[in-house]
Formats: structure tokens, sequence, C-alpha cells
């Protein structure tokens, strides 16, 4: 299968006159993996918000392949095969590893389908493999409220991977990590992104150094720059940014 | 092991707990029963026990649709109390057409407040309420229709939490304002009463008063299991997530308004169901009916009970009541109080209501 082109272009988003973003232009090609690093309030996470529909751009363009995601809600962009792992990590406390990633996986998400719903083996198989991938078949029947914060980050890692999408939007993964859990969260990004292409923001260099892939940094809402890691080091203008205050 | 899912082992509490609503269905089964036995029996019920007890039951099935709505899927509704309403006068309605000749007009088609008002025909609104099944099927669809268009419109624009709350407080507000005018053609500020006859039986008899008890319970069971079956489906969990990251559900790919919309409309019907149940049990409903104070107070009925466990919320409005019941004849002036007391201490210090103290793994 051919997967789509994340196409932005010229996306400027104000709020009260304040540009979070600022004619912001970037292209993702199918199946391939970009790191977006920035500092804080660079304007990461509200590009993630104009992709998945949480926030409307003032101005610009935001297509997936021929859609465009500026005219649809987020429920629809998420069944376009469109997922997303926030910054603050969301799961169903009340819900066990194994509901949470039940929730997530692909399967009608009407009212009454959810109502008929029984758990085939299919399905069954499909949870429980994920569920080894992230590391927590021993606390499948735990709720999530319990898991420390590792864990949770993986379970909602878990849970984009059941919506099986084809364009993953990571919002800083090892934020609060322990450098273990960061190594561990690396290598899990790079063995599930295979076909899929996955954007990666995030503000620890070593672990964009970790991940290995093209890098664009983010600056008060515009791309800086754009390139491998150490182009990107090097480059003047983002060492200012981040070394000059 | 393989993960389990919504069902786990039942625990020795969990397996008490049904032992003892089991045993607290069988009880109420046998309440009409023992009131037949002669009054100086040690096992006689009174009549005023199976009549306020019927009273009791029709609103653990109210409880029952709050819980849906608010312990399952986070709606607060401050509004049931019309649902209830409406299902009670669609009822009302067909009690009223039932009396024919027999009111103090002696006017073969008109209820009395009619002739009285001058109308010299019956407004098309009453049309087929001659007709029981027609009636009770009012009674649930004028409340399910209310809570789909309120329902629509809020959850379409996102309106949620205390926003909701309000909106719902005051249609219920509203309704009460409308329900209390002439010119609505529904009997004004005193209602519907005198009711005669349901279904060929004189409503007066002891026969009819058990009959109307156990359609009663017959309903709390039944709606006790329809909610049982919702909430263990993966629509349950959906509405938990709705209620505990609604967000999140939207990014997963799930319509958050349809299924909201779904448990709001099914929880507005559920509730007329009990007014229906109630209007012919009391034998009388008027726009009082409609009051905010109503709706608040099934909604403490809950929270003391335990939302998010149907058992809970029944127990809530046993308990409540029967509180309520012997205060208001001890000291009537200090109920309110109660209430509120009762509220802020289930609050601070039972936020899982009176079923958290016994089912802690819940959620
Ligand atoms: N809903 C909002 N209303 C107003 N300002 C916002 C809103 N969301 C983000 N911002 C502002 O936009 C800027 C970019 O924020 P964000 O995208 O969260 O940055 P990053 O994720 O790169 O740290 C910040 O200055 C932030 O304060
Ligand atoms: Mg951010």
């Amino acid at each position: 299968m051919k997967g789509n082109q994340l196409y932005l272009d010229g996306v400027t988003v104000m709020f009260d006159g304040f540009r979070a973003l600022n004619n912001l232009s970037i292209i993702v090609e199918p199946g391939e993996m970009r790191a977006v690093i920035g500092p804080n309030g660079a304007g990461k996470t509200t590009m993630m918000d104009v992709i998945t529909g949480k926030t409307r751009p003032t101005k610009g363009t935001v297509r997936f392949g021929d859609h465009d995601l500026t005219r649809m809600d987020e429920a629809a962009i998420a069944n376009l095969g469109i997922g997303r792992k926030f910054q603050k990590p969301t799961v169903f406390d009340a819900l066990t590893v194994f509901e949470n990633l039940e929730l997530a996986l692909k399967a009608p998400r009407g009212p009454f389908a959810c109502l008929r719903w029984a758990l085939g083996g299919a399905a069954r198989s499909r949870i429980e493999q994920v569920q080894d991938e992230i590391g927590l078949t021993a606390r499948a029947g735990d709720r999530a409220a319990i898991l420390s914060h590792g864990q949770r980050q993986w379970l909602e890692i878990g849970m984009l991977l059941m919506q099986d999408p084809q364009l993953l939007l990571v919002d800083e993964p090892v934020a609060g990590m322990t450098d273990q859990e960061t190594e561990h969260t690396a290598a899990l990004l790079r063995r599930i992104a295979g076909e899929r292409s996955v954007v990666v923001v995030e503000h620890d260099l070593e672990f964009v150094r970790a991940l290995g892939q093209k890098v664009t940094v983010l600056h008060e809402g515009t791309m800086l720059s754009e390139g491998a890691i150490d182009h990107v080091q090097n480059d003047p203008r983002v060492i200012e940014v981040y070394l000059g205050r | 092991m393989s993960a389990t899912l919504a069902d786990p082992a039942p625990s020795r509490l969990r397996l008490g707990l049904r032992a003892a609503t089991i045993a607290v269905v069988i009880a109420l089964a046998a309440m009409p029963l023992l009131n037949r036995l002669p009054v100086d029996s040690a096992f006689h019920v009174s009549d005023f026990l199976v009549s306020i007890t019927g009273k009791w039951i029709c609103y653990a099935i109210l409880a029952l649709a709050i819980d849906l709505a608010w312990g399952y899927a986070g709606l607060l509704s401050l509004g049931h109390g019309a649902f209830f309403a409406l299902g009670g006068y669609a009822i009302g309605m067909h009690l009223m057409r039932l009396i024919g000749p027999r009111g103090s007009y002696g006017h073969p088609v008109l209820p009395d407040f009619m002739v009285f008002l001058g109308y010299t025909e019956l407004p098309f609104f009453w049309w087929g309420f001659q007709s029981f099944p027609y009636a009770l099927f009012m009674a649930l669809f004028i409340p399910g229709l209310l809570a789909g268009i309120v329902g629509f419109l809020a959850f379409r624009s996102r309106i949620t939490g205390v926003y909701f709350s309000i909106i719902t407080q005051a249609m219920t507000y509203a309704l009460m304002l409308a329900f209390f005018r002439n010119d609505m053609g529904l009997g004004g500020n005193n209602g519907f009463t005198d009711f005669k006859e349901l279904l060929g039986q004189p409503l007066n008899t002891a026969l009819a008063r058990s009959s109307l008890f156990y359609a009663a319970l017959l309903s709390l069971v039944g709606v006790y299991f329809l909610c049982a079956y919702i909430t263990r489906s993966k629509l349950g969990r959906v509405l938990i997530a709705i209620r505990d990251a609604e967000s999140r559900v939207r990014f997963l790919g799930y319509s958050v308004t349809q299924a909201k919309l779904f448990v709001f409309v099914l929880s507005g019907m559920i509730a007329g169901l009990a007014g229906a149940l109630y209007v012919p049990l009391v034998g009388i409903i008027n726009p009082g009916e409609f009051a905010p104070t109503n709706s608040i107070e099934a909604v403490i009925w809950v929270a003391v009970g335990g939302r998010g466990t149907l058992i809970g919320a029944a127990l809530g409005a046993f308990s409540v009541n029967a509180i309520k019941t012997w205060l208001t004849s001890v000291a009537p002036d200090l109920w309110l109080f109660a209430l509120g007391g009762l509220f802020v201490a289930v609050t601070l210090l039972l936020p899982r209501g009176l079923l958290g103290l016994v089912r802690k793994g819940d959620r």
C-alpha cells in the first residue's frame, strides 16, 4: 500500500494576535520518520494540533494525500489513519491495559457497533501482540492509573499501534523518563516505524540522535533548519537559538 | 495468563453484594402479599409502607437513568426530573381520558379542567391518548425526543461539565413555568388527578395497587439488566473513557457526540418510564414535578449510593428517601438542611458513595 504524504504549506496559527505558527511549511513523505526539535514554545505541539484537527489554522494548507485536514474533525482525521500521542500521557485510568488497547483497536466506532462488539480471537491476539511489544503483558489486567510514568507512555504508544495508523505523531515521548526508559522508547519507536510515517517531537537532542533520522528545527513558529542531526547541530542559526541565551 | 476483561472473577464481597441484592428484590416482591395478611399478624406490611415503597422503586429507576448518564458518561444532568415528569404527564393524559363522563362536569370527552376553561373540543395533542399503548409510547418518546434535542445542541457545540448541568437545569425550570400555564392545555398548576381506572381496572382496589407495584418492580429489574448490559459492553468502556478523557476518545476516532447522544436519549427514556410508573401509583401529577430541586435531589441519591455503580444508584434512592420520609415526619423543617449536609458529607468523606465502602475495585 502506498501511504499518503503529509503536506503543510504556509501554515499560520494566531492566538490573540500571537503567532504560534508562522508560515510553516513541512513535507513528510510516506514511510519517513522525522524528528522535530525546538525550544519550549516553538510551536511543536501546535503543529500537531493543526494536523489532528484540534486547532484550525488561521492561514495555510494542511493536506494528507488528497484530504484537506483543515475541513475535518478529530475523529474523521483519526479514522483517516493519523494517530497521535500526546505530550502529557493520556490513557484511560479507569480501564485496564488490555481495555485501553481494545478501545484503540481498529473496529467500527459507532455506539451500536460498540454495544454489540464481541472480542474475537483475532482481535485478542492482536491486542496481546501489542501488549507484548510495549512490554506490558504482565500488567494486562491492571488499571492504567497504577502504571508508572514510563509505562503509561508505552501504553499510549501501544494504543497508537492498535489504530494501525499510516502517520504517527508522537509528542515528547521521553519527557520525564529515566535514561533507560528513554533508550527503550527510542528502540520501540524505531521498531514500529516500519512502513508508517512518524513525526516525533522532542527537545532532547540526545534522543533525536538516537533515532538517527532527518531533523526539522522549529523556532518561533517557523522552520529554522532542516537536515541530518550533524548538519543542524552545526547550523549557526540553530546554535544561536539553542546556545545563544 | 491472558488479560481479564470487564468481568473479573467475582470477589467474596461482590458475591455477597449480589446475594444481598437478590434478597432485597425478593423482600420487595413479598411486600404486597404480606400486606394481605391480617393487620394483627407480625408479618403484616401496612398500606402506607407498600405505597411508599412503590414510589421509591420508581425513584430507583430514575436513579439508574441518572447514573447511566452521569456515573458512566460523565453527563451531570440537573434536569432529569423533567424527563420523569414528562413520562408522568403522558400516562396522566391517558388516565384523564379514561375518566370519560365520570368527571364533575360529566362531559363525555373533555377532562374537567378543559370544560372549566371553556374548551369545546379536544386539543390535537390529546388525540390518541385514549389508547394505552400510545400513551406508554409517548411516555418514552417525548422524554427521549427532548433529551435528543437538548443533547444534540449541547454535545455538538461541545458544551460539557457545569455548563451542561446549567442547561439541563434551565430546561426543567422552563418546562415547569410552561406547565404552570393554563393555556398549555395540560391542567395548569393543578395538573391531573382523580384518576378512575387503568387497563379496565379501578385504581382504588388492592389488586390495582399491587399490580402497579409489581409493574414498577419488574421495570426496575429490567432497567437494571439493560443498564448492566450497556455498561459491560465496549460501549460502556467508551463512555467511561469519555467521562475521564473526552478529547483523547476523539483522537481514537470515536464520535463522542454520537456516544453521548445515545446514552443521554436512553437515559431520558428510562426516566420517562419511571415517571409513567409513578403517576398511577401516587394518583397525581402536577408541574411541581418539574421543580429544579427534584432533579437535584435525584442526583444526590446517586451520589450517596455511589455513582458509577448501578446497585449503588438504586441503593441511594431507597436510603435517602427512607431518611427523608422519617425526617419529614419528625422534623419537616430540617429536611433540606439534612439533604445538603448529606451531600457535602458524602462528597468529602465517601466520594464513591455507600457502595464505594464495599466495592473498592470499581471505576
Ligand atoms: N490555545 C492557545 N492559546 C493561546 N496561546 C497558545 C495556545 N496554545 C499554544 N499557545 C502558545 O503558542 C506557543 C507555542 O506553543 P506550543 O505549540 O505548545 O509549543 P511547544 O510544543 O513547541 O513547546 C506558546 O507560546 C504557547 O503559549
Ligand atoms: Mg509541546
